[in-house]
């Protein structure tokens, strides 16, 4: 988190960088960043796989009966995502839990660990978020088709509309459904780029020793709302895949 | 994190090695972002899939059915205290009828062997009163017989005392029929 206290060539007193902790840089050397090159993406990304595998899986090795608090959390992410696919997608969505499951526990734990300082937050990124949206709005609408064949079609045709309505309806029903990858991205990225940048503008404030104690505490109080936002922005992710699920497994209103 | 100042300046980050604009729109590095991604997402849901979702299933299920048996044993148990419950009050029952049965025979049993006890003191006692009566009607009589022997005594010296010849004969047939009265 140092990059706000920086030299720069017009290091005139307060220098922003909010944006440089976003930064894609290689872990190993110098040089242009290819595909396969391992980055701090690599590194991040990684770590939110070990606390995977600390939470799931050697949290859970006991399978003790009565669990204990590792165990307790793999148990509880696991039900309350169980149940947000059951819920909101309905009994027969059960199947594609497990995609979901892995939807949310990569975003909820690249966002936790995001909040460390130091940190790089993959979900900032659109490229990351964009790409989930997408294979979530690829694989709703083949598998909307595949299930609903021709049916599918019903989703935009509202036929408890009058029917002077329903062509109007059906042009913003088709617009809507192809917006939704973009918002459904965007809202992910946007928040946890917002949240952090915002954190690093306070932080750099803190630099003038008269506004330091206030920057501080605007620190810590973004830092509890970003808590917040980090598990509810996975939430909205998952529950909005589910309700994307719901529609292409029961296109009829 | 500040990137190192030793990177090449490319189009997303100047020579001081600060990020020009946003560094999510820069392209350079999406290639890089998606690729591990995918390869994040693979492996989260293989060790999910594989792994980590039927054995948080099996230990759910292992506990339901655990929870259920318990119940299960539970309702078992109640059912046998209920029974038990049952023979006790029963139990406690036969116990009361019977005792308020001994108590009766015995509270009878008690009652005629009372009665005897009364008739027999009874019977003494009227055997006492008919002695006594005797005894007093014998007393009686004693002290009727000295009454008349004072009198006739007294009456033959009063008689004297007056001056008159004392008949003997005479005097105790008056006193006699005086206290036949």
């Amino acid at each position: 988190m140092a990059a706000a206290a920086q030299p720069s060539e017009k290091s005139d007193g307060l220098v922003f960088h909010p944006m440089d902790q976003f930064i894609v840089q290689p872990l190993f050397g110098s040089g242009p960043i290819h595909w396969y090159t391992v980055t701090n993406v690599t590194l991040w990304m990684g770590l939110s796989v070990v606390a995977l595998v600390l939470v799931m899986l050697v949290g859970t090795s006991k399978r003790a009966l009565v669990p204990g608090r590792a165990q307790s959390i793999g148990e509880l992410a696991y039900g309350f995502v169980h149940k947000m696919v059951e819920d909101v997608a309905g009994r027969d969505a059960v199947p594609y839990f497990p995609y979901i499951m892995t939807l949310f526990m990569f975003i909820v734990l690249s966002n936790f660990l995001g909040l460390l300082p130091m940190s790089f937050t993959t979900t900032s990124h659109i490229a990351v978020t964009a790409v989930m949206a997408i294979a979530v709005f690829l694989a709703v609408t083949v598998l909307g088709f595949v299930k609903n064949g021709v049916g599918f079609f019903s989703l935009f045709w509202i036929s408890s509309a009058p029917l002077a309505l329903r062509p109007a309806l059906a042009l913003i029903e088709i617009i809507s459904y192809f917006v939704r990858p973009v918002s459904h991205s965007i809202r992910l990225a946007g928040n946890m780029m917002a949240g952090h940048a915002v954190i690093k503008v306070f932080a750099a404030f803190a630099g003038v020793a008269l506004i330091s104690p206030l920057s501080v505490v605007a620190i810590t109080a973004m830092y509890a709302l970003e808590t917040l936002v980090s598990f509810i922005q996975a939430y909205v992710f998952a529950i909005l895949t589910c309700v994307y699920l719901k529609d292409a497994l029961h296109p009829h209103h | 994190m500040a990137a190192s100042t030793d990177q090449v300046a490319s189009k997303c980050i100047d020579g001081y090695g600060s990020a020009i604009g946003m560094p999510q729109l820069c392209g350079d590095w999406m290639a890089n972002q998606i690729f591990w991604l995918v390869v994040t997402l693979v492996i989260i849901f293989l060790i999910l899939s594989r792994i980590a979702l039927p054995r948080i299933a099996e230990v759910l299920a292992d506990r339901q059915s655990t929870i259920t048996n318990y119940l299960t044993a539970s309702e078992e148990l109640k059912s046998k205290a209920e029974e038990a419950e049952r023979a006790y009050t029963q139990a406690l029952n036969d116990a009361r009828s019977e005792a308020s049965r001994l108590l009766d025979a015995s509270k009878a049993e008690m009652k005629k062997e009372l009665q005897a006890a009364i008739n027999k003191a009874d019977a003494e006692i009227s055997v006492k009163v008919g002695e006594s009566e005797k005894s007093i009607a014998e007393i009686r009589n004693n002290a009727m017989a000295s009454i008349e022997k004072v009198a006739k005594d007294t009456a033959k010296e009063i008689v004297v005392a007056l001056g008159a010849k004392a008949d003997a004969k005479t005097i105790n047939a008056a006193v006699s029929s005086k206290m036949k009265g």
